[in-house]
């Protein structure tokens, strides 16, 4: 059940870009509260700024104005070095097109993170299959990514988020790409994990009717706003 | 990241990109082996020189005149000390300079222009006569023959060209005998004293005709170096013990019979000394100065040989790293080119909290791990390059029949300078492409399709 205290706090953030003269606000002064072990859907039409504000929340990019506080700590004012290290131990990332790298294997994606947190190697190996085995794939892990199917692969992709234990994942259109079935079963699996681990989600989608059977939360963006917040049906789907 | 693992991401994306970067590697390789090449080349070159220099015991050799020394036809007398007499070189000098530390021998120089026969034919020429340390000079290593058989023998060797003058097959003169026709001095007889003595000439002397004969034993293919009153423009060599015996006239012998030298003894114009070591040199100089005695020494000639190899070998670095620095511009290519291949990687790598360091470090070990694979192989082919200029050259010199030489020279200095040199230009090569990289905005990178 979602905790009082907030994992995800955005305060009057913006992000704005240069485009030539012009400028654009691709955020637009959005505050928002994302409780522990929420999930929460980000909704709205492209160009909304709903992936942007995912990345702010990410640590990828920085607001122009705002303050974003994961776990009591405000990402702008941290450095770069402190930023990674926020990507890499706090948060874990799924994207719509996967992200996997081609050239390595299944194990060897999923082992990535731990090999940049610098995880003992002899640790490896089981943190490898404990996120394979939440994911539901242990076989097949010595192929590649181009020898799986799509939903394999963001089965891969979310193991590979997990691997470093983050408290908050973040997704990207992860139903993105994939045909309506094996969307379900990626949206059913993230359901899980919030479930048995106690993580806290926030998902960028466009499929409403999806967000609202799997998240606990809907958040509305238009032109870089926050048009509201409204409960979605939880449980619809259990 | 761990080194072990930055290692290991940078080889596996060398292995991808297989073929480009084996290129560019092997670029590098050409480069480090132009390099190596052009250096060993100067380093054998060097070797050679001052093998052959110090064989010669142009370095280790003072060469001693008295003070008044003519300096020659025109140009002012020396100035001499009128306070000190003036020494000159008779036996109790050479004596006196053999007791000198450090000191191997002292050796008169015996030369003379004279006469000889061969097949009842005159031929004017020079004579001198040979210590028998020449007897490991470098200038005897190639010769047809063999060197003196004793310090008194009564042998010759033949420079080529007056063997050919004697004969048009000069090899066919070994072991034939030859006539040699000089000027024997002898001493008139004062009251009182005996004739017999070789030193003591207060009389003055006559000069005697008189012939010897000379085997010849050997002929040297080049000239034996010419050092400052050296024996380079004599035709004919013998020993020296046994040219000394001849009493034959020399040039100087009217000099001091005009002067009236107040010496009763056999004056030398000069005398060769030779130290242990050409180290030795410069402090024994300095010792046979205060005897009061010019001296002459090549080291100041040695030194300047050595500033000239220095600039040498710096040019042929410089000629040979010119193609190292076009390999460099290939290691930036392929790196710039490698960025933007892998832009989505870099971003995902980013994304999963890669640090700008660490996506730094991956290029940079990836550049470094190309220099250090070019500079293996660079150091192998300048190594095979310095070979076969080596063997080329060797085949050129026997067709013209001159000895074979080691022209290039690889020591270890240069395989871990090269391998260095390879390794720290790449790096500089991977510090812009690097830092490109890790300045890539990771939402923009992922962005890119």
């Amino acid at each position: 059940m979602p905790d009082t205290k907030p994992a995800v706090q955005l305060d009057h953030i913006s992000r704005h870009y240069k485009m030539g003269e012009t400028s654009v606000r691709a955020v637009d002064d959005v505050s928002l509260s994302v409780a522990h072990g929420e999930y929460l859907a980000l909704l709205g039409s492209s160009g909304s700024g709903k992936s942007t504000l995912l990345n702010l929340m990410a640590g990828l990019d920085r607001p122009t104005s705002g303050a974003i506080l994961a776990n009591g700590v405000n990402l702008a004012a941290l450095s770069p070095l402190d930023l990674a290290r926020y990507r890499r131990n706090t948060v874990g990332m799924i994207f719509q097109s996967f992200n996997l790298l081609p050239r390595m294997t299944l194990e060897e994606n999923v082992e990535l993170p731990l090999r940049l947190a610098e995880v003992e190697r002899s640790e490896r190996a089981g943190r490898v299959r404990e996120a394979l085995e939440r994911v539901r794939l242990t076989h097949r892990v010595g192929h590649r990514p181009a020898e799986l199917s799509g939903g394999e692969q963001q089965r891969v992709a979310i193991a590979r988020a997990l691997v470093n234990r983050p408290k908050i994942l973040l997704a990207d259109e992860p139903t993105g790409n994939l045909d309506s079935a094996t969307g379900e079963t990626i949206l059913s699996l993230l359901r899980d994990l919030q479930a048995q681990l106690g993580m806290t989600i926030v998902m960028v989608t466009h499929e409403r009717p999806l967000a609202e059977r799997y998240a606990d939360r809907l958040a509305t963006m238009g032109d870089g706003k926050l048009l509201g917040t409204s409960p979605a049906r939880t449980g619809a789907a259990q | 990241m761990k080194p072990q693992d930055l290692t290991d991401l940078a080889l596996r994306n060398l292995r991808e990109a297989i073929l480009r970067n084996a290129l560019t590697t092997l670029g590098i390789a050409v480069g480090v082996a132009s390099l190596v090449a052009m250096l060993s080349l100067g380093v054998g070159l060097q070797q050679l020189a001052s093998k052959r220099l110090s064989q010669s015991g142009l370095f280790d050799t003072i060469f001693v005149t008295p003070k008044n020394n003519f300096r020659g036809m025109g140009r002012p007398q020396r100035e001499v000390d009128s306070d000190k007499p003036v020494r000159v070189l008779d036996n109790d000098a050479r004596h006196e300079l053999e007791k000198l530390p450090n000191v191997i021998e002292v050796y008169p120089q015996v030369r003379f222009f004279t006469e000889v026969r061969f097949n009842n034919k005159p031929y004017a020429t020079v004579v001198a006569g040979l210590p028998d340390s020449s007897r490991n000079s470098g200038a005897f290593d190639g010769m047809q023959g063999n060197f003196f058989s004793s310090s008194t023998a009564n042998e010759a060797i033949l420079q080529i060209e007056f063997a050919k003058d004697l004969s048009d097959k000069p090899s066919s003169l070994v072991g034939q005998e030859l006539t040699l026709r000089y000027a024997e001095r002898q001493a008139i007889p004062t009251v009182g004293s005996d004739p017999s003595s070789s030193a003591a000439e207060p009389g003055g002397f006559s000069v005697v005709p008189k012939e010897l004969r000379l085997k010849i034993v050997g002929i040297v293919e080049t000239e034996p170096a010419a050092g400052y009153g050296g024996y380079g423009n004599a035709r004919l060599l013998m020993p020296l013990e046994t040219a000394s015996t001849l009493r034959a006239a020399q040039v100087n012998d009217l000099r001091d019979i005009v002067r009236g030298s107040t010496s009763n003894k056999t004056t030398y114009p000069s005398l060769s000394v030779r130290a242990k070591s050409p180290s030795q040199v410069e402090a024994l100089e300095a010792s046979i100065k205060n005897l009061g005695f010019n001296a002459f020494s090549l080291l100041d000639a040695s030194k300047s040989l050595r500033t000239f190899f220095s600039v040498f070998d710096l040019l042929l670095g410089i000629f040979g790293s010119l193609a190292l620095a076009v390999a460099t511009l290939g290691i930036v290519n392929t790196l710039v080119m490698a960025i933007l291949e892998r832009r989505r990687e870099i971003g995902v790598l980013k994304a999963l909290g890669a640090a700008d360091s660490d996506v730094q470090q991956l290029f940079f070990v990836e550049a470094g791990v190309m220099g250090f694979l070019g500079g293996i192989f660079g150091v192998g082919f300048g190594w095979l390059l310095g070979r076969a200029i080596t063997f080329g050259t060797n085949v050129y010199l026997k067709r013209q029949n001159l000895n074979p030489i080691e022209l290039s020279s690889v020591p270890w200095w240069l395989v871990i300078t090269a391998l260095v040199f390879a390794v720290l230009v790449s790096l500089a090569a991977g510090l812009y492409p690097a830092s490109r990289a890790a300045k890539l905005n990771p939402v923009d990178a992922l962005r890119y399709e």
